[in-house]
């Protein structure tokens, strides 16, 4: 009787559907990511267990950094905030041409009283980086309440843009003054905005407390 | 290697010439292994770039009309957020212009889980629904805010108030020295 022969079939194996997928997977992240712009000011939030996540978009986002305790804004969308920028800025009697219109759509948030803006708007990417540490934080106070305008201009844009509610996202520093975050939150309270999202980070939920 | 040559021409049986023939295979480990790559980072970017977030409802702005709820005295429990990282505690309210009210003993604690949590889980037992108000100070740290509402969460404790921090409280702080 003969010797079976093993069968010696080709390590070679097909790859193509993997690689039509992989090429798939590749092209969808690729076109869903949005990368995380460079932040004007660095926060590091605190932590929580809490699992919610934010909304994708119509969010609004007041940054309060430590030590300075400044208070930066933001809008996810360019057009609202592109629109938000032009409602404040006839409010305070400021006009911006379409150039700094359309750098300020690019800005992820920024901290400057409304006249400032231009003259930050007007230089390059490089110079605004030495300019962020020096920005002074949006004004608050009673007399000249700038930042309470960005908000409603904002919720208003973007309520006119998309038919969509803003949510409204708090992103204080671990180290900034609790006034100042309470100042924030009684300034939209006071304007019916009552829903707030503190953003942190996540931490293991404890067992043990979870009688 | 994803591909094992075969032989590229056929042999070559005497001095005739051939093209070389070459094989229509090509090695595609270099390029997956690339798809992979940028699969890989795309996908880790994507799930980390959404940040968690904290839900705060707070009530909706007072009007003249409606009176400030009332706490019983036996469920309330205040905190107090000092400095230095520091939670002040006590039971009951603290009312000194009235004489029919005891005034509560402050005690300190810290924000660890050894710290306010048990505290407030031992006043849940004794007391089945206490309500618990948060009063941050000027030297309060935001982390610490976050921090007292993250044990509201991990305590199940339904009901508590971020509020205003009277002078009474302050006083208290300063006497007790704590």
């Amino acid at each position: 009787m003969p010797k079976v022969k093993p069968h010696r079939t080709s390590p070679s194996l097909d790859m193509t559907p993997m690689v039509d997928l992989a090429f798939l997977l590749v092209t969808f992240f690729m076109l869903t990511t949005k990368f995380a712009p460079e932040e004007t000011v660095v926060v590091d939030t605190p932590s929580s267990v809490s699992e919610l996540k934010l909304p994708e978009s119509n969010v609004i986002t007041l940054t309060i950094d430590k030590k300075k305790n400044r208070v930066f804004f933001g809008v996810d969308d360019t057009k609202t905030k592109i629109q938000a920028l032009q409602n404040v800025a006839a409010k305070y009697g400021v006009s911006f041409t379409a150039a700094q219109a359309k750098e300020f759509g690019n800005l992820p948030n920024f901290g400057l009283p409304i006249n400032q803006l231009g003259s930050y708007l007007n230089v390059d990417k490089e110079a605004r980086k030495e300019l962020n540490a020096q920005q002074p934080g949006i004004p608050m106070d009673s007399l000249n309440n700038q930042l309470i305008d960005w908000v409603l201009e904002a919720r208003k844009a973007n309520q006119a843009i998309f038919k969509k509610p803003t949510y409204i996202a708090i992103k204080g520093d671990g180290n900034a003054d609790v006034p100042t975050v309470q100042a924030v939150i009684k300034l939209l309270q006071e304007r019916d905005i009552n829903r707030f999202n503190l953003i942190t980070d996540l931490e293991n939920k404890p067992v043990a407390a979870a009688k | 290697m994803a591909e094992i040559q075969g032989k590229a021409d056929s042999g070559g049986k005497g001095g005739k010439k051939r093209a070389k023939k070459m094989s229509t295979k090509i090695d595609m480990t270099p390029m997956v292994d690339l798809a992979f790559l940028l699969l890989t980072f795309f996908m880790l970017t994507t799930t980390f770039a959404k940040p968690n977030v904290m839900q705060l409802t707070m009530p909706v702005k007072k009007t003249d009309d409606v009176e400030d709820t009332k706490i019983k005295n036996s469920q309330a429990m205040t905190i107090l957020l000092g400095k230095d990282n520091k939670a002040y505690y006590y039971y009951g309210m603290n009312t000194p212009n009235d004489p029919t009210v005891q005034k509560p003993e402050l005690k300190v604690t810290n924000f660890s889980a050894n710290g306010i949590r048990q505290i407030i889980m031992t006043r849940q037992r004794q007391q089945p629904e206490p309500i618990i108000l948060i009063k941050a100070t000027e030297d309060a740290k935001y982390k610490n805010m976050v921090d007292i509402l993250d044990e509201m969460n991990i305590t199940n404790q339904k009901k508590y108030a971020l509020v205003k921090v009277p002078q009474v409280d302050l006083d208290l702080i300063k006497e007790s020295a704590l």
